[in-house]
């Protein structure tokens, strides 16, 4: 089947919105309210476009593909609207670009920014709403919610925590726990699934604050340290310090797909912790005292030799741990193996 | 996991037993979740507490712990007796069923409703459900292993996929799910007594020769001693040296006063690790290594996808990766290891274990890839078993029911079971030291059903003290439905309530693991 975008034709499959031919075959259509994981709701009208015949704009993101459809994403009707739309939301909240955290990481901004709104033409509410910073991992500004709706599709369609949900219609419209609680007394899990998908800076990681943004940020792709799932996350660095944890709002890679649990997303600060092992120790007279790397290896390794000597290897033997690396396990028996002698060697597997 | 976590999307139907998904596997949990509310696949949990997957279960096997055997052959039983074998899974890829369905013939729902304690009518559908789906797959984690009858668990488990044939194509399978970040990989680099890398054994002189060849040395062919048995040599003293890296057996091991004795008898301890612990506090030498976020490498998750680790801040103070550690070592007992990074030990994994050949990090840069994977054009492979199981036609082993190893009494009369929670991880020497964790779950809980808490006398917050044949602690009273009657649940990560030093270092004999799902116990309000 085909249909034709902006003078492209466009072939696609059965079940595919407008939104996700024209995203494959290389056609920008903005989108707010939509995510690829989760059911499309066509709520911001950001992602109208014209279909030729119908009578009024379309949202693409919940429009089905249909054979022979003519679509235009960029006709003055379209971008008219789409202005429309996106001044009506900068206008619901009040978004101070300067300190917030999204800043250059954010759809909102990005689409005021494109759509050429230089003052928006209505005005901010005057009243600042408090933020919500009770809990140790995520701080909510709902000074800056759109009203997207994605953070209570995602913990519910995504995480399946069915936590979030909406409140209130037109000026007192709100999301967030039911009955009004906040994050810390709800049966939130703190997955972190909602700030990930948050498209503006209304739902922020706490320790993060101020430490870094956008383009400051080095981003390390690597491996959860914590269970066996085995996320992919970005750790987040600035001046040799980890920010925040984070993973690609979209695209993201298996096998989570996103997603992270609390520790993965929140447990990093560890890494950091004074009281980390710096100094290689040495027992003497039942205490341990600092030591150089030299004396210490000499130490181990006499007593090994010893040992080994007067014992034999099988004397020796060595726990490896399921936190280390495929490499370092590899080292470790071979060590034991081939340097000692023993296969004393065996890990937690079983604990 | 014979299966891959993308692949549970798509189950009809799950058995999911001795795994709290949600708090142990969160993110493998969405994916159950997902199918069950989104696609209407049907959930069996057999899971003796009231946890999080119990909400979406569409029946709930709440069994007595350490009865598994007994359930699963009641399953089997259902299935043979209502004609829903896979007939021709099992003529063509299995043997010895006669033997197995005469096993299972007496394990009647009646029957093991009176050891279990799950009701027949529920056995009964389980059963019909797990086998009729088109796709079913069962998922557990440590409690099925950690029991003294573990292996026999883990077999019953292999015994119900093959004779309904949920093994082998997508959304089936048995799926265990690997408790920490790498102990996958750590067992597949053959930081196993009995194992070389690869899973290749040290007993056979044909399996040892590619590593003796590689490494240019005779290699040991005894199989070593696993952890509970090098503790109880070091007791006796035959062990006498022991080289811990990363590893916390003060806070991990069943029954820590034997632990900690073992470990002062020995002429010297050697720890690597991140963190002073329980452990370093024995140790005669300590070496700072290098975390998480500080070191190159590949860990190995739990659907066997071997994906890359990679620094992203310096290291503090004098601190060096484990591999650093290990070859100065290595070097001034004489050998001649030339690794200048991560990257060279994996070129050398790739050459010796075949499983990994094809596992370079150039092409796991981007993704990672899940062996085997045997040369650098395989894409490597998402489902185990798909043709053959690994020697050939899957053998049915019988399986009987036996109790666990320490039956509650007058003196012990509740059973205690142990495990993790969503905000702590193991030992606890990185998640309570991570604020926001411990910003959930501060102190230590032992959850007690509102029935016994009322004979006892206790009420939410009441400090009580628990005890076993092996030691006693105190802790915080947690209320509530997720325990039944009788059984109690501490989780282990707290060193203020060490819960190992009640348990019960009874084992496996074959797999060596010990039974840390049931020990008795008594329990008392703290005077
Ligand atoms: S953190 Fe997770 S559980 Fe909590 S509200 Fe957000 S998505 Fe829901
Ligand atoms: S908090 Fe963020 S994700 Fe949730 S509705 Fe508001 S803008 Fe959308
Ligand atoms: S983020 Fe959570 S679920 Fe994912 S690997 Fe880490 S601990 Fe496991």
């Amino acid at each position: 089947m085909v249909l034709t975008i902006d003078g492209i034709k466009c072939e696609f499959t059965q079940g595919q919105t407008v939104y996700e031919v024209a995203k494959e075959n290389g056609v920008y259509i903005p989108v707010l309210c939509h995510h690829e994981q989760i059911k499309p709701v066509g709520a911001c009208r950001v992602c109208v476009v014209e279909v030729e015949k119908a009578r009024s704009l379309i949202a693409s993101c919940a429009m089905p593909a249909e054979d022979g459809m003519i679509v235009y994403t960029n006709t003055e009707r379209v971008l008219k609207a789409r202005k429309l739309a996106v001044e009506l939301l900068l206008t619901q909240g009040h978004h101070n670009c300067i300190t917030c955290e999204s800043s250059g990481n954010c759809v909102l901004q990005d689409l005021v920014y494109s759509l050429g709104i230089d003052t928006p033409r209505f005005n901010e509410p005057e009243k600042l709403k408090e933020l919500e910073q009770a809990n140790e991992m995520i701080v909510r500004d709902m000074n800056k919610c759109v009203l997207c709706g994605l953070c209570v599709r995602a913990c519910n369609e995504v995480q399946v925590n069915q936590v979030l949900d909406y409140a209130g219609r037109g000026p007192t419209a709100s999301v967030g726990p039911a009955f009004g609680l906040t994050y810390e007394n709800s049966d939130c899990v703190f997955c972190g699934e909602c700030v990930r998908i948050c498209p503006v800076g209304a739902l922020i990681e706490k320790q993060g604050r101020f430490k870094g943004r956008g383009k400051d940020l080095e981003l390390v792709r690597t491996t959860c340290g914590y269970c066996g799932v085995g996320c992919q996350m970005d750790v987040n660095v600035k001046d040799g310090k980890i920010v925040k944890v984070t993973t690609p709002r979209e695209d993201a890679p298996a096998p989570n797909n996103g997603s992270l649990c609390i520790k993965g997303r929140f447990g990093y600060d560890f890494v950091s912790n004074p009281e980390r092992l710096t100094k290689p120790m040495i027992r003497v007279g039942g205490e341990l005292k600092e030591a150089t790397w030299d004396e210490a290896i000499s130490y181990v390794a006499e007593k090994l030799g010893s040992i080994k000597k007067q014992s034999g290897p099988d004397a020796i033997a060595g726990f490896s741990s399921a936190r280390c690396t495929n490499e370092e396990n590899y080292l470790f028996q071979k060590f034991l193996r081939a340097v000692v002698g023993t296969n004393n060697v065996d890990h937690c597997a079983r604990l | 996991m014979t299966n891959s976590i993308a692949d549970l999307e798509q189950s009809d139907c799950f058995l999911i037993t001795g795994t709290n998904t949600t708090e142990n596997h969160p993110v493998i949990s969405t994916f159950i979740k997902r199918a069950v509310t989104q696609r209407g696949a049907k959930l069996i949990l057999a899971d003796p507490r009231n946890i999080e997957l119990a909400k979406f279960a569409t029946v709930w096997l709440r069994h007595k712990p350490g009865t598994d055997v007994a359930w699963i052959n009641g399953l089997m039983n259902v299935i043979v007796s209502e004609g829903l074998l896979n007939e021709k899974f099992i003529a063509e890829r299995t043997e010895n069923v006669e033997a197995l369905k005469e096993t299972v013939k007496k394990y009647t729902p009646e029957y093991v409703e009176k050891i279990t304690g799950i009701p027949a009518e529920d056995l009964k559908k389980a059963a019909r459900l797990y086998a009729t789906s088109p796709a079913s797959a069962i998922v557990y984690a440590m409690g099925i292993t950690q029991h003294i009858n573990g292996t026999d668990n883990v077999k019953s488990l292999a015994n119900l996929s093959m004779i309904t044939g949920q093994i082998g194509r997508p959304g089936t399978g048995v799926n265990p799910l690997r408790g920490q970040n790498n102990v996958q990989g750590a067992c597949d680099m053959g930081c196993l007594p009995g194992t070389l890398p690869a899973y290749k054994k040290v007993v056979e002189a044909a399996e040892r020769k590619p590593f003796e060849d590689a490494w240019g040395t005779a290699l040991p062919d005894k199989p070593g001693l696993t952890i509970p048995k090098i503790l109880d040599a070091a007791e006796h003293g035959t062990v006498k040296a022991l080289m811990i890296m990363g590893e916390n057996p003060m806070m991990s091991d069943p029954d820590l006063d034997h632990v900690e004795k073992a470990l002062k008898k020995l002429d010297v301890l050697v720890v690597q690790d991140i963190f002073p612990n329980e452990t370093t506090a024995f140790a005669h030498v300590v070496l700072p290594s290098t975390g998480w976020a500080e070191k190159d490498g590949t860990f190995s998750n739990t659907e066997r996808r071997v994906q890359r680790v990679r620094k992203a801040v310096q290291k503090p103070g004098e601190a060096l990766d484990d591999w650093q550690i290990l070859s100065l070592i290595a070097g001034k007992l004489g050998a001649n290891w030339n690794y200048t990074s991560p990257k060279d030990i994996m070129d050398e994994i790739n050459k010796v274990t075949p499983s990994y050949a094809g596992i370079t990090y150039d092409r796991i840069e981007k993704a990672g890839i899940q062996w085997p994977c045997p040369n650098t054009e395989h894409p490597g492979t998402p489902i185990l078993h798909s043709a053959a199981f690994t020697r050939g036609k899957g053998l049915f082993s019988v399986c009987e029911h036996i109790p666990p190893a320490e039956e509650t009494d007058k003196k012990f009369p509740f059973v205690l079971t142990t495990g993790r929670i969503l905000y702590q991880y193991h030992t606890a020497t990185m998640s309570r030291r991570s604020k926001g964790l411990v910003s959930r779950t501060p102190d230590a809980f032992i959850e007690v059903n509102p029935a016994d808490a009322e004979k006892l006398g206790i009420t939410q917050g009441d400090m009580v003290d628990v005890s076993s044949r092996r030691g006693s602690i105190r802790v915080s009273a947690e209320v509530s439905n997720k325990c039944d009657k009788g059984v109690v649940f501490i989780p282990f990560h707290y060193t203020e309530a060490a819960v190992n030093k009640l348990t019960n270092k009874a084992i496996d004999p074959v797999a060596n693991i010990p039974e840390y799902k049931v020990c008795a116990v008594n329990v008392r309000k703290a005077k």
